[in-house]
């Protein structure tokens, strides 16, 4: 096995156990904060927050650790998430402003579409080079 | 655009695994440069050539 694999791999792990850290919270600090003070909500968002920053240093590391195909692969999936995000974000926002969806908009939905968005890409994508 | 290294690996009795190793990139990507899904960046077509002792144009043709 490869030593860029080796490396690849690892910084993998180490993404995806960061992303589990930082989108769990999402679901489990709203329904625990019901039952807290409103000071141990901002240190939960606080927690979250710094964790999250993680993830995002995590990513760049894992990023960096690409050779310049799978980058190019990992590039054109967030440039349709983000893509995605945006238009469909902005869309569903102004469903929620004009009424014509019965619920509101929630920002977990967007960040779902989003996450789902860049699965479907990266999977396409790799195929396609395959 | 068109390349040798298909053929520049098997005359070594070499595997795309080996040939990656060799150049640092996945498997993948060398498989991807072989059936011409993918073209390599200079850096990456420089690495190659050197690694077979052959000048860039003497394995990759541009169509």
């Amino acid at each position: 096995m490869g030593s860029h694999y080796k490396k690849e791999r690892e910084a993998r792990s180490l993404l995806d156990i960061w992303m589990g850290i930082n989108n769990s919270p999402t679901c489990f600090w709203s329904k625990i904060s019901l039952g807290l003070q409103s000071q141990h909500s901002v240190l939960a968002v606080l927690v979250n927050t710094i964790i999250g920053v993680g993830m995002i240093l995590m990513n760049r590391k894992y990023n960096n650790g690409l050779d310049e195909m799978q980058r190019k692969v990992t590039m054109e999936a967030m440039a349709i998430a983000m893509g995605v995000g945006v238009v469909g974000g902005t869309s569903y926002s102004m469903l929620d402003v004009a009424n014509v969806i019965s619920f509101d908009a929630e920002i977990g939905h967007l960040v779902g579409l989003i996450g789902i968005t860049y699965f479907i890409a990266f999977i396409v994508g790799s195929i396609r080079y395959k | 655009m068109k390349n040798r290294i298909k053929v520049l690996r098997a005359e070594r009795n070499m595997t795309q695994e080996d040939l990656a190793i060799e150049v640092r990139v996945s498997r993948q990507t060398i498989n991807a440069i072989e059936k011409g899904k993918f073209d390599p960046s200079l850096p990456l077509a420089f690495k190659i050539s050197r690694f077979f002792g052959l000048a860039v144009e003497d394995i990759f043709h541009y169509d």
